[in-house]
């Protein structure tokens, strides 16, 4: 067998130079403004916009084709209905007494929140409360505990705002404790540092710092409490003589006013989509956005 | 190794003592001695540094310094009052970025701990902040956020935070670390300007010896697993000097401290 010859691979030498650098000016396109189309499409409304034209034109396409406005009335039969409520004011009233309630149970209910994750991260004993109580409720829909909500409060907005607490409270502790709890232990420290301590240390550096969970925990609680309300409010109807959006939608499903019933779920999404759009939104772009703390 | 060895010529009294301090802290399976017995002591102006290889428990004096961690054994005066808790008169530099609050500016950042001590009113805390923040030449970015600066930039801020509350000692746990190398020369540059100019007090972690050398009056070169004294030593250079024939053997004096450690390990301690 032949030796394998190898030669070590010696790089060449070359000549050292240094050279002027080239003047901005001369190299042609440095800064260029965006197309419209580009700065059209980068408006995040625009895009939101032209997601729902979309879906509202593939409704109205589907149900001319299947022609049974009983159980699926045309996208514009349901905006027909929508503003014929919407103007004479029955749709208004209605929302106005279901967003009182749901508002007065929101705010309970990260109230509470608020006292019980501030004591769950304080305390180890707090801890072990929030986590325990959490993992058991949680799970337990808020509906099913209207019938003892109905038991211990009677007919009316107590009950309603009760099971409404049980929806908000647990999403919005289980979403703040866990940011908490995600606040980097260099903070902590800094925090520490400036002689911050209890509940000035937890208002002034923890929620701060973990506001992007809490934001999300307050969006989850939101939809549940919606949820919560429409559902509670089609089981036990009317409550103090005028019922609001989820008696709306039984009272005409009873009547078969199909295309009034979609209007009224119309409705539950309208403003959800403006309380994300607009409210949530707003916060989100001074807070966390502005932090650099999400995208 | 002795305190006795190390009294101040002038008789001026210790800004901070460090006498026979014994660390430990807790992991989920072991309880970790972190220091043993280690004592030093800082003057007013120095510029005092803890050396030494990881698992020398020098961020963990560091902390013990702060407040964050009370010692098993042994004392931590400063100014003859004993430290127990965290406190502003003790400003940590943080060796991590994210110890700016991002939700802050940074004027608000700098000014921040002035309002939360209760030490000055918003108006004359801006103002404080606003002078610091000129020293470390970040005024065209007083109100920018935090993530829209680069990491010297932040650790700048940091700087200007712990200094704008005219702390007596400022602790830095190798606050220059996570830069590259030449931000992080710069930054030694500006820190030692700094201290020419206004001659604070600074307790600073490293774990590089040129940093050291280069950073420091008065090393303290501390022995691993857990963290003992090994030596105190004295420098007298700076970037000027860096490379000359007293600095490197300094520099090799400690690097053989280091890193002969099974010659040392033989030795019988007292």
């Amino acid at each position: 067998m032949k030796t394998i010859e190898r030669t070590l691979p010696v790089p060449p030498t070359r000549p050292e130079f240094e050279r002027a650098i080239a003047d901005a000016r001369n190299v042609g396109e440095i800064v260029r403004p965006l197309s419209i189309w580009e700065r059209v499409t980068n408006i995040t409304a625009v895009r939101r916009l032209s997601l729902l034209v979309l879906l509202a034109v593939i409704w109205q396409v589907y149900s001319s084709w299947l022609d049974n406005p009983l159980l699926f009335p045309t996208f514009s039969e349901v905006v027909r209905s929508f503003w014929h409520d919407l103007v004479n004011g029955e749709l208004i009233a209605r929302t106005g007494v279901s967003l009182k309630v749901l508002l007065l149970g929101y705010a309970a209910g990260i109230a509470i929140a608020a006292v019980l994750t501030t004591f769950a991260v304080s305390t180890r004993i707090g801890t072990d409360l929030l986590s325990t109580l959490t993992s058991m409720f949680n799970p337990l829909p808020a509906i099913a505990l209207l019938p003892l909500a109905l038991l211990w409060f009677g007919l009316g907005n107590p009950s309603l705002i009760f099971v409404l607490i049980h929806s908000v409270l647990w999403p919005v502790s289980l979403n703040t404790h866990s940011g908490f709890l995600g606040v980097s232990e260099t903070l902590r420290m800094a925090g520490h540092n400036y002689g911050l301590a209890g509940i000035r240390f937890v208002l002034r550096i923890l929620v701060p710092a973990a506001f992007p969970s809490i934001l999300t925990g307050l969006k989850v609680g939101w939809a549940f409490a919606w949820r919560t309300l429409i559902a509670a409010e089609l089981v036990f109807g009317v409550s103090s003589g005028s019922g609001g959006l989820g008696w709306y939608i039984f009272e005409n499903r009873n009547e078969l006013e199909i295309a009034n019933v979609f209007a009224g779920l119309f409705t539950v999404m309208v403003i959800g989509l403006v309380v994300e759009s607009v409210v949530f939104r707003t916060i989100e772009a001074h807070t966390v956005r502005k932090w650099g703390m999400q995208r | 190794m002795d305190a006795g060895a190390d009294r101040s010529t002038s008789g001026e009294a210790p800004l901070l003592e460090v006498e026979d301090v014994t660390l430990q802290y807790k992991t989920k399976q072991h309880l970790v001695t972190a220091t043993y017995r280690v004592g030093f002591r800082v003057y007013r102006g120095d510029r005092f540094v803890l050396l030494g290889p990881s698992g020398c428990g020098k961020s963990t004096l560091l902390k013990g310094v702060a407040g964050f961690l009370r010692p098993v054994e042994g004392r931590i005066r400063l100014n003859g009052n004993l430290v127990q808790r965290p406190g502003p008169d003790r400003m940590m530099v943080f060796q991590e970025f994210d110890q700016l609050l991002p939700w802050k500016t940074v004027t608000q950042n700098v000014a921040f701990p002035l309002l939360a001590s209760k030490r000055c009113q918003s108006k004359e805390a801006e103002e404080r902040a606003l002078s610091y923040i000129a020293r470390v030449k970040l005024l065209e970015f007083r109100d920018v956020y935090p993530h829209m600066l680069s990491g010297g930039m932040k650790q700048r801020v940091a700087i200007a935070r712990a200094m704008a509350m005219e702390p007596d000692i400022l602790l830095m746990d190798e606050p220059f670390a996570a830069l590259d190398a030449l931000t992080r020369r710069k930054m030694q540059e500006e820190l030692l300007q700094l201290w020419s100019d206004i001659r604070f007090t600074v307790l600073f972690v490293t774990h590089s010896i040129e940093e050291a050398i280069i950073v420091g009056n008065r090393i303290l070169v501390l022995s691993p697993h857990p963290g003992q004294v090994k030596a105190e030593l004295n420098s007298e250079h700076g970037h000027a000097t860096a490379g000359d024939r007293e600095f490197l053997a300094l520099q090799q004096r400690i690097h053989r401290m280091l890193f002969a450690e099974a010659v040392e390990d033989t030795r019988v301690r007292v």
